[in-house]
């Protein structure tokens, strides 16, 4: 392959510095007493993970059981159960806390120069928030499962069905805090406790991306706990305001519903978007292209994503002008995720590009979120939406850009700080070929689904008619590969804690404040409150820095 | 410099707070008074507007806002446009419901 | 002889206060925070930000209001006179007052006066137990009236308004049988509206009790009034919710 970035300092006398955030407390009530927003990021790495695996066990099963067009693995009420639980999982405790709360946690105060978040405490609240969520699913799932779609669709949820709705809309409602005080964190942190010198267009893209997600978790989430309380009084004490008998209209739900759900995905992949911004300026030695462009961009995804939330409502109900008006908002909003794509584009152009896993997954990223947002597109016109609504290819349009796009990313992300934040490098070969396994079990189980779709194969069905068997081999197939793509990273990171290269501080030669403290940091961060005096991605800056630090080496010894 | 505005520190004197305290009083009463009184479509208009400068009142004054800092005022504008985006977007999908098909 | 462990545990504190300008960095100033202005100016705005969440919770309920209020508005009329305006106006009452006397109370902690924060906290309390006193008053006539939605629904004060003497002193007509169900509606904004305000009145009357407690002990009168300050936004917020529930809720139409 291409020449590496890579600089590693020299591994025979290189050591994991001493006094580290790891090794500053030890004992497990060190850690699930922290207020070290670098513990907490860890502490949710771990339970994240554990419930990844789990959403991902229950995909299998879907998988399996749509290898043959007869229901014929599970009774379709237990089907039912299971994809539903498997969307829940992966969307309110995989894919919403993802990248903010553990990369975002874990480095957006180093990223501005500050100690800590603006609120250590409720930090770790987020975190005991999200495993008694967590955990309640679990319960669920134990007990019996819920099997109304993780869209809670009234009046299925409120009258037609006798599964465990309260508690999944109760670990709902408490994972849906987490993200509130999360967000709410990230905001204030970035409004006040930036180092001197860091103004706004200093900031690195990825602490843009994550404000801008912050503003979407505070501002959308409440309304979708006020729709679950709202199903929660009327299964329980009847106030019936979704319940046709009472004059009460379903589809109000829906709105409240949506309101927080569409700015949903917006929350799971601006997070991503940050990363992205950040690796493929690191791997093609380039300022980002059009940083005001990005930064701003990423304020208005979140500013027109509170606009289009009825685009999943085309076909329920809604009146025409209603279809028409968010169908033109839709248009709209996937224009600075277009302007974001066009970016990175130029930014690679006449770049230093190596091939590094970071980049091979930001790569895949690239590809594979653009495919997934045009199909957006295609859904947001509601005349063709008409015809793709609740068939694979919605299911296939969304795996897209939450698979391909966040996941992907995600994992760029991990990777890429990896260094940073446990001070070894991850295996490199072996992890550019699990980038490329990935990427090949993506598309093989997910773009048959396309077709799929659009030949009419309705989604949330066990069974299905007889000429859909090929296309649905060929995805289950893929996502066999895709498994094993997921199952390597597990195995190489866990065994890089104890033998990967000692990574020093900077292995990336990448910008920004956090590469210049040591790995791990220390639980202060910094020694000395650091003041940001040049712009962001400023390579130039950082040649400068390295020739005077050779210098001074040179000189000492 | 990162925003560590000096924290106003303005302190409002308790002769606003009465001041206030009998405008809001003055104001439940106007709105008890007024839905006793048949004014048509005014009626839940002057309903609203009376809540609304009541609300506006207690923000200003009695939650200081009016000496806070430009940040504070943006954050209360952007809670209020999206409180007003998401009843207004709704009710527009239920009031053209009514309109038919084109 | 070797220094016992609790002269040095103590050196170790002079050491430590030593090491800090006493002025500069007070004991409630966090160690992530480089300001007591800094510290007290991000908890301000984060207590803003959740008070916004707060509004967008709110925000649903409100929004299935003004969608129901449009659709069935004779019934909501209707059920609307059930409700005591004497009884809600007095509530209203009580809750500006608790308003004037909570910011009157931030005031006392601004000026270091602690008897007088003791005594407004105090005040805001009471004015806060009796809302919800009042409210469970109102609860309790509607179960006794049969308007609890789901709950034994009776239509009979709507079909029958002769026989219910809240709706025979509005003077309303007999309603339609199925403009009479809607009323149903109503009362379940009504209790999920007012029964979230009133679950919001109650966290914040615990919480009052316990800053009671600490303000006698000069918890907040001592230059550190953040949490007086954050939870007085909380409680206004609460009024602010019930300024609009009241016209909403009492006074869709009297005439």
């Amino acid at each position: 392959m291409s020449d590496t970035i890579v600089s590693l300092p020299d591994q025979s006398t290189a050591r994991i510095p001493k006094d580290n955030f790891i090794t500053r407390e030890n004992g497990l009530l060190s850690w699930l007493l922290t207020s070290d927003h670098k513990r907490i990021a860890i502490l949710y790495l771990i339970s994240l993970s554990f419930f990844f695996f789990i959403g991902g066990a229950l995909a299998g099963l879907i998988r399996l059981e749509l290898l043959t067009p007869q229901s014929d693995l599970m009774a379709t009420d237990t089907y039912n159960k299971v994809f539903t639980m498997h969307g829940v999982i992966m969307v309110f405790f995989f894919l919403v806390p993802s990248v903010p709360a553990t990369l975002g946690n874990f480095l957006i105060p180093l990223m501005i120069g500050a100690k800590d978040l603006a609120l250590p405490k409720v930090n770790l609240l987020s975190w005991y928030l999200y495993v008694a969520g967590g955990l309640l699913t679990l319960y669920t799932m134990a007990t019996g499962g819920v099997d109304t779609g993780w869209t809670f669709t009234t009046p299925l949820s409120t009258h037609y069905v006798n599964t465990n709705v309260l508690t999944t809309g109760l670990a709902v409602f408490i994972a849906g805090f987490s993200s509130i005080f999360t967000g709410l964190n990230f905001i204030v942190t970035i409004h006040k406790m930036r180092a001197p010198g860091m103004t706004w267009f200093r900031l690195p893209l990825f602490v843009w991306a994550h404000y801008a997600a912050s503003i979407l978790m505070v501002l959308a989430t409440p309304v979708v706990a006020i729709a679950i309380v709202l199903v929660a009084l009327e299964r329980t004490i009847g106030i019936g305001i979704f319940d046709p008998t009472k004059g009460g209209d379903p589809l109000l739900f829906q709105h409240l519903f949506w309101f927080y759900s569409h700015p949903a995905v917006y929350i799971m992949i601006l997070p991503g978007m940050g990363v992205i911004s950040e690796v493929i300026s690191t791997f093609s030695r380039k300022r980002v292209f059009g940083y005001t462009a990005v930064a701003f961009s990423s304020v208005a995804i979140a500013v027109f994503g509170f606009f289009v939330w009825a685009h999943h409502m085309f076909i329920m109900g809604i009146s025409s002008y209603a279809v028409l008006v968010f169908s033109l908002l839709t248009m709209l909003v996937a224009v600075p995720s277009a302007i974001k794509i066009f970016n990175w584009t130029f930014t690679l152009y006449k770049g230093s590009i190596t091939f590094e896993t970071p980049m091979l997954y930001a790569f895949g990223f690239m590809g594979l979120f653009t495919i997934g947002g045009m199909t957006g597109v295609f859904l947001g016109t509601s005349g063709t939406d008409i015809h793709l609504t609740e068939t694979y290819f919605i299911v296939a349009h969304f795996h897209f850009v939450m698979v391909g796009g966040m996941l992907m990313a995600f994992l760029a992300g991990l990777h890429f700080w990896w260094p940073k934040i446990t001070g070894r490098m991850y295996p490199e070969k072996i992890s550019q070929m699990a980038a490329v396994v990935t990427f090949i079990g993506f598309n093989f189980t997910f773009f048959p689904q396309f077709i799929l779709g659009t030949l009419g194969m309705p989604r949330r069905y066990a069974a299905y008619p007889p000429e859909f068997q090929v296309l649905n081999v060929f995805s289950t197939a893929g996502a066999t590969i895709l498994g094993v793509g997921y199952l390597l990273p597990v195995l190489y990171l866990v065994w890089s804690l104890k033998y990967g290269a000692i990574a020093g501080d900077n292995p990336w030669q990448a910008t920004g404040l956090e590469w210049q403290t040591q790995s791990p940091p220390l639980t202060e961060n910094f020694v000395k409150m650091p003041i940001m005096d040049h712009e962001a991605y400023d390579y130039e800056w950082l040649e400068q820095q390295t020739e005077q630090r050779e210098k001074e080496v040179a000189s000492a010894g | 410099m990162s925003e560590t505005q000096e924290h106003a520190h303005h302190i409002v004197s308790p002769k606003v707070y009465v001041v206030i305290f009998f405008a809001l009083l003055v104001g439940t009463a106007t709105t008890v008074w007024a839905s006793y009184v048949d004014l048509g479509i005014w009626n839940p208009i002057i309903a609203l507007a009376i809540a609304c400068t009541k609300a506006t009142l207690v923000v200003l004054f009695f939650m200081h806002v009016k000496y806070a800092t430009k940040l504070t005022k943006l954050t209360i504008f952007c809670g209020g446009f999206l409180f007003l985006t998401l009843i207004g977007m709704t009710l527009a999908d239920y009031i053209t419901r009514a309109w038919g098909q084109w | 002889m070797p220094d016992s462990p609790v002269i040095s545990q103590s050196a170790a504190a002079v050491a430590h206060s030593a090491s800090h300008d006493e002025s500069a960095h007070p004991p409630y100033l966090r160690h992530h925070f480089e300001s007591v202005e800094q510290q007290a100016d991000a908890t301000n705005f984060a207590m803003w930000l959740f008070l916004l969440t707060e509004v967008m919770f709110f925000g649903g309920l409100f929004t299935a209001y003004l969608i129901y209020r449009n659709w069935y508005y004779p019934a909501f009329v209707a059920a609307s006179h059930q409700l005591s305006i004497p009884l809600g106006g007095l509530n209203t009452l009580l809750l500006i007052t608790s308003s004037f006397t909570m910011a009157m109370g931030v005031w006392c902690a601004e000026t270091r006066r602690k008897n007088g924060l003791v005594l407004c906290l105090s005040l805001t309390f009471i004015l806060g137990l009796g809302f919800l006193g009042i409210k469970s008053i109102e609860y309790r006539e509607k179960f006794e009236k049969h308007h609890v939605p789901s709950y034994h629904y009776s239509l009979n004060s709507f079909l029958n308004p002769d026989s219910d003497p809240a709706a025979k002193a509005a003077g309303d007509k007999p309603l339609p049988l199925d403009v009479a169900r809607h009323t149903e509606v109503y009362f379940s904004l009504y209790f999920a509206m007012t029964g979230m305000h009133a679950l919001h009145m109650i966290i914040g009357i615990a919480i009052l009790g316990f800053m009671i407690f600490r303000a006698r002990a000069g918890a907040y009168t001592s230059g550190h009034i953040t949490f007086v300050e954050n939870f007085g936004l909380y409680w206004h917020f609460v009024d602010i919710i019930w300024i609009f529930l009241f016209p909403l809720l009492y006074l869709i139409s009297r005439h």
